[in-house]
């Protein structure tokens, strides 16, 4: 129950374009106890079957830029690739440390971010 | 910087944090699409899914190399997480972004000190 609850309020807060994963990540190493690297993985995973609903209703609405995001696309399978290697050979403690300084960046990033038209 | 090297740098930035982190794809992307390449806010959500969506696919598959991955977990937190999107979604246009940005900002700077302490 309390794991649905935590997917459940980083879906909401991920539905409406906050970024679910950064709620999702601590709630679970924080209230669960999750390890870091498997907090990681399990947004990763849940990620996919959202997303894979909300581009089939994109693809309808016809709101993709498909010509700018095959480079994007490109440098970003190559750079998530290093991502990942990196994160799968770090130990827990500190890639805990490095997820807390990137989720401070985001906290200041959203508490002062102006609503964009 | 050229307009290609720029692309593929945005793409590459995005790609090591969602790997390393695990995350952060949106909240990189969106407002890199909306700044630096200027595409209307509701076209640059829905572009960043189609660019997040692959990204995420690889570092999945090193994650499952790996095998850092719990299955019933997963689970568990994505059927609340797939209702909890169709619910946020719902509510996008309904409720104060602006003051829901403010609330979450402040949760996440809490979370970050809980993290880095624990």
């Amino acid at each position: 129950m309390k794991l649905f609850l935590i997917g459940l309020f980083s879906g909401i807060v991920g539905g409406m374009g906050i970024g679910g994963g950064t709620i999702l990540i601590p709630a679970l190493t924080i209230f669960i106890g999750t390890e870091q690297h498997i907090a990681q993985s399990v947004n990763l995973f849940s990620f996919i079957p959202t997303a894979i609903i909300a581009l089939i209703y994109h693809f309808k609405s016809k709101n993709i830029k498909y010509k700018i995001i095959l480079l994007i696309i490109i440098g970003g399978m190559i750079g998530s690739f290093v991502g990942a290697i990196i994160a799968a050979i770090t130990k827990a403690f500190i890639l805990k440390k490095i997820f807390a300084v990137f989720l401070f960046c985001m906290g200041i990033y959203e508490f002062f971010s102006k609503p964009r038209k | 910087m050229t307009d290609k090297l720029k692309l593929f740098s945005i793409g590459f930035i995005t790609g090591i944090v969602n790997g390393l982190l695990g995350t952060g794809g949106g909240t990189l992307i969106v407002p890199a699409l909306v700044f630096l390449l200027g595409i209307e806010d509701h076209k640059a959500h829905a572009t960043a899914i189609s660019i997040i969506l692959p990204i995420t696919l690889v570092s999945s598959l090193v994650y499952l190399q790996n095998k850092i991955i719990d299955i019933p977990l997963t689970i568990n937190i994505a059927i609340g997480s797939t209702i909890g999107g169709i619910i946020g979604a719902y509510f996008l246009n309904k409720l104060s972004i602006p003051l829901l940005r403010k609330i979450f900002g402040i949760i996440m700077l809490i979370a970050s000190v809980r993290m880095w302490i624990s």
